[in-house]
Parts: structure tokens; C-alpha cells; sequence
């Protein structure tokens, strides 16, 4: 049977949690870390064992952690992240121009294709990749050049949070960042473009409609299908049918549709999973009941998943790289919350579980399935 | 011999328990000490001074003989009693408040 191994980062360490394909009992490892955030961690798709895990602190700074064993065993990497050439400047909170500081690494994106190739995305924000392991790091430099004076921090940061790999077209990335938007390159990231066409963000940019400077929180892709994509933007839900061209609403009869976190199911491209947030002035859920919403029609029509989880005084929030599926049938959801808790549904989100309640707060889950 | 006593996320970082020490040749300064450090112990490269700019992290204090020596420039000459190793020189995580 199958072996699952759930990777959580959390605000006091990493932890690692595995259970057999049942996803019934599970056994919880750690703190690894102890004490440091740990951002995110993710294994190679080409090499499972292949871990890498962003390790920081506001006094020491970012360290790079590798494991090739499962992360039994770590290493340190290269930690030097140095934007290319003069790095200028980026808009700052008075509305002066700031210059660009490096403050850690948010994301790590391993290939589809080689285990010592993985992308990292930072803050302030800027994509780097090494290509032999995390020992060195280069910028992707040109995707500071879309108007990166334009973009600004938002109140969690000006980081870059998500990186999608097209699996069908290695040229093409997507990334996504908070208080910029999103940007897509087709030519391994020599160059970008926004791809922030449809959003609208009528509270928080005096233009809407701008082409940079919405605030997305999250995409997610179904690797079956790389063009089309789904985002949770700081207000709507959107879906994009044409790589990012165009974005359209899906928000539909969501009891809000502010969030963090969006996923899509293993197998089925059109069923999508978001953690509704009462609103951007009170990051818990409505009610005080916390509900997984699920479309199983790409959006629009969306159904509440409760089952198991906490329906009175629950004020968490789920941070947005803190939700996860798996590839088992059926498909294995997981979600991690501010409060400590990590929840798994095996069964495509119908009923839930806590596999553990108390952690430190989640900042991020990933999930591996081990043959 | 120096001696240099480094907070626990350090020591952790570094798989080390109590006071590191080794002996410097040429001027016990504070850059040099640094330096020997991260020789010693290359995952702490970056930790007590950023990577690029090799500029001391603002949340790091260096104290030694009851004294703050971090807004000292780096190239001062330690005191003697650390450079007999009478004294450790310490690599402070600064308070954070709360």
C-alpha cells in the first residue's frame, strides 16, 4: 500500500506526518527545526526523497535546508539570494520608492524533471533558481522588470508565493504576488508578462482594473490540464481557461469570497476546494464555523464541507500554502490552520479529520504520495 | 585561544554544544572572528552577518568583557582578555520585546 507523508512548515518548525494510503493513522515526527520558521517545504516530483525546506528567522536570516533521505537527514544549502545587477527600487507603504531587500524565501517549486532544479520565490518579491541543489542561486531577473516599481508590500509582505510549472511546457511558469498580481513566462523566464486581465479590485487599487497591483493570495493548476488556472485573489474567486489571458469570476454563492488558500482535486480538473474567511478585516471563518467550500462545476456553484470540522467559536485562519491534495483514490485534501491544526479529508473533502490539533501555527502543507 | 559563546539557534544550526573554540592567528578583531566562524561552521554563513553585503543583521549583538561591541567597526581589536580566551566573545540574539 501506498505511504503518505504530509509536510507542514509551521511558525516554530517543521513537522512530518505519514500514514499508509488509508490515511487513517497517522505518525507525527518533529519539530524538526525547532523554534525557526519554516516557511515551506517540498519534495522533488522526480525524486520524492528530495526535500528542500525554507528555514528562517528575523534574527539569523534564511537558511536552505536539503534532505535526500525524506527528511530524516537534512543539510544546509546555499542561502545567498542576491538580486541581479543594481536591484532598484519598488513602491513603498508612504508612496516613496524603496529599495529591494532581500527577507526570505516563501516557495520552493521543484522541476518536474530533475531533482537538483528548483525555483524559489522571495520576498521582497523575485523568482530565483539553481539547477544543482540549492547550493547557488540565480534571479530570474526580468520579472523585476514588469513595472517592479510599481508593486508594492502589502501588510504580510511583498512576497512571491506561488509557482506553478507548466508539466507540458517547461518554458512556461506562472508566479503570483501579493499586492502585484500574476505574471507568466513562456520562455523560461527570460521574460514576463502580467496576466492579471478580468481581475478587479474595487477596494483596494484606485484603478480596478489595473495591470499591476492586485492582490492575489493563490493559483492552483490541475497538472492535466496547465492552462487552466484557479485563484483565490484577496477578494473573488476566478478561473482562467486561456493560460491567464482572461480571468473570470466564479465566486458565486460563496458566503464570502475572501480567502487565502484554493486547490483543485487530483482527478477531477473541474472540482475546487477554497477556505471562505469572514473578510480582510477579520482573517477567521464566518460564524465561527469552519467550512471547506467545494465546486465540483469549476466554480460558481459551491457546496459547505463541515463534516468533522469545528462548527462553533473556531477563529483561525488557513494561510495560502497551507492546503494540499493528494494523487490516491480518492483524493486525499488537506488544509493546515493559524491555530495549530491539521486537518485531512480521504475522501475528496466529504468528511474531515484532524491528524493533529495543537502545532505551532500551520504556514504551509504539502503532501507526496509514496509508492 | 578565542572562545565564543553563540545563541541556541546557532549552536543548533551548527551541531554544537557550549562555547566554540580555536585559535586566530594574526589581529583578534571582530571580523576575524566572524570569519573563523563561518570556516569553521559554513552553515553559519549568513546568520550573523547577511551574505551579500557581509553587514552585521540589525537583531545580532556582539558583546564581550561586559561591553557592546556592535556598533564597533569590525576590524576593532578585541580586548586582551578575550584574546587569551579569559573571556568568551559572545554572538547575542537580541532581545525581542513582549
Amino acid at each position: 500500500m501506498s505511504t503518505v507523508r504530509v509536510l507542514v512548515g509551521t511558525k516554530k518548525g517543521a513537522f512530518i506526518l505519514t500514514s499508509d494510503g488509508k490515511r487513517q493513522n497517522w505518525q507525527v515526527r518533529g519539530p524538526l527545526f525547532a523554534g525557526w520558521e519554516i516557511y515551506h517545504l517540498k519534495g522533488s516530483p522526480v525524486d520524492p526523497n528530495r526535500i528542500y525546506a525554507s528555514q528562517t528567522s528575523g534574527w539569523f536570516g534564511q537558511m536552505v535546508q536539503r534532505s535526500n533521505d525524506g527528511g530524516l537527514n537534512w543539510e544546509t544549502v546555499g542561502n545567498t539570494f542576491q538580486y541581479e545587477g543594481d536591484p532598484g527600487t519598488h513602491k513603498w507603504y508612504d508612496g516613496s520608492q524603496h529599495p529591494w531587500e532581500f527577507k526570505r524565501i516563501w516557495h520552493f517549486e521543484p522541476s518536474y524533471t530533475d531533482p537538483d532544479t528548483v525555483y524559489a520565490g522571495a520576498e521582497d518579491a523575485a523568482l530565483f533558481k539553481s539547477t544543482d541543489g540549492g547550493t547557488s542561486w540565480q534571479e530570474l531577473p526580468g520579472l523585476r522588470a514588469i513595472k517592479g516599481h510599481l508593486w508594492q508590500p502589502g501588510a504580510g509582505g511583498m512576497g512571491l508565493h506561488t509557482i506553478l510549472l507548466d508539466p507540458r511546457n517547461p518554458n512556461r511558469i506562472y508566479i503570483a504576488i501579493s499586492a502585484a498580481g500574476a505574471f507568466r513566462t513562456d520562455d523560461g523566464g527570460q521574460t514576463w508578462r502580467p496576466i492579471n486581465r478580468g481581475l478587479k479590485s474595487l477596494y483596494e487599487l484606485p484603478d480596478p482594473d489595473a495591470e499591476v497591483g492586485h492582490c492575489v493570495h493563490h493559483i492552483a493548476m490541475n497538472p492535466s490540464r496547465p492552462d487552466v488556472l484557479f485563484m483565490q485573489k484577496h477578494w473573488d474567486v476566478l478561473r482562467s481557461d486561456n493560460a491567464g489571458e482572461l480571468w473570470t469570476e466564479v465566486s458565486g454563492n460563496l458566503p464570502t469570497d475572501f480567502g487565502f488558500p484554493i486547490e483543485v482535486h487530483a482527478h477531477e480538473p473541474e472540482t475546487i476546494y477554497v477556505v471562505p474567511m469572514k473578510s480582510d478585516s477579520e482573517h477567521y471563518p464566518p460564524d465561527g464555523k469552519l467550512r471547506v467550500y467545494r465546486s465540483r462545476t469549476g466554480g460558481n456553484e459551491w457546496e459547505p464541507l463541515s463534516e468533522g470540522l469545528p462548527q462553533k467559536d473556531c477563529y483561525v485562519n488557513v494561510l495560502r500554502d497551507a492546503m494540499a491534495v493528494d494523487s490516491l483514490e480518492p483524493c486525499g485534501v488537506y488544509f493546515g490552520t493559524t491555530g495549530g491544526q491539521v486537518y485531512v479529508s480521504a475522501d475528496s473533502g466529504n468528511t474531515w479529520n484532524a491528524i493533529v490539533r495543537d502545532l505551532p501555527g500551520v504556514l504551509s502543507v504539502e503532501v507526496q504520495v509514496l509508492p | 585561544m578565542i572562545r565564543v559563546v553563540l545563541p541556541y539557534h546557532l549552536r543548533t544550526l551548527a551541531r554544537v554544544e557550549g562555547e566554540v573554540e580555536f585559535d586566530l592567528a594574526g589581529a583578534v578583531t571582530v571580523v576575524a572572528v566572524i570569519e573563523a566562524l563561518e570556516d569553521r561552521f559554513p552553515m553559519l554563513r549568513g546568520t550573523i552577518r547577511d551574505p551579500v553585503h557581509f553587514r552585521r543583521r540589525p537583531f545580532i549583538r556582539f558583546f564581550a568583557c561586559k561591553e557592546d561591541l556592535s556598533l564597533d567597526p569590525p576590524e576593532t581589536v578585541l580586548p586582551e582578555a578575550v584574546r587569551s580566551g579569559q573571556e568568551p566573545f559572545l554572538v547575542v540574539g537580541a532581545m525581542a520585546g513582549g
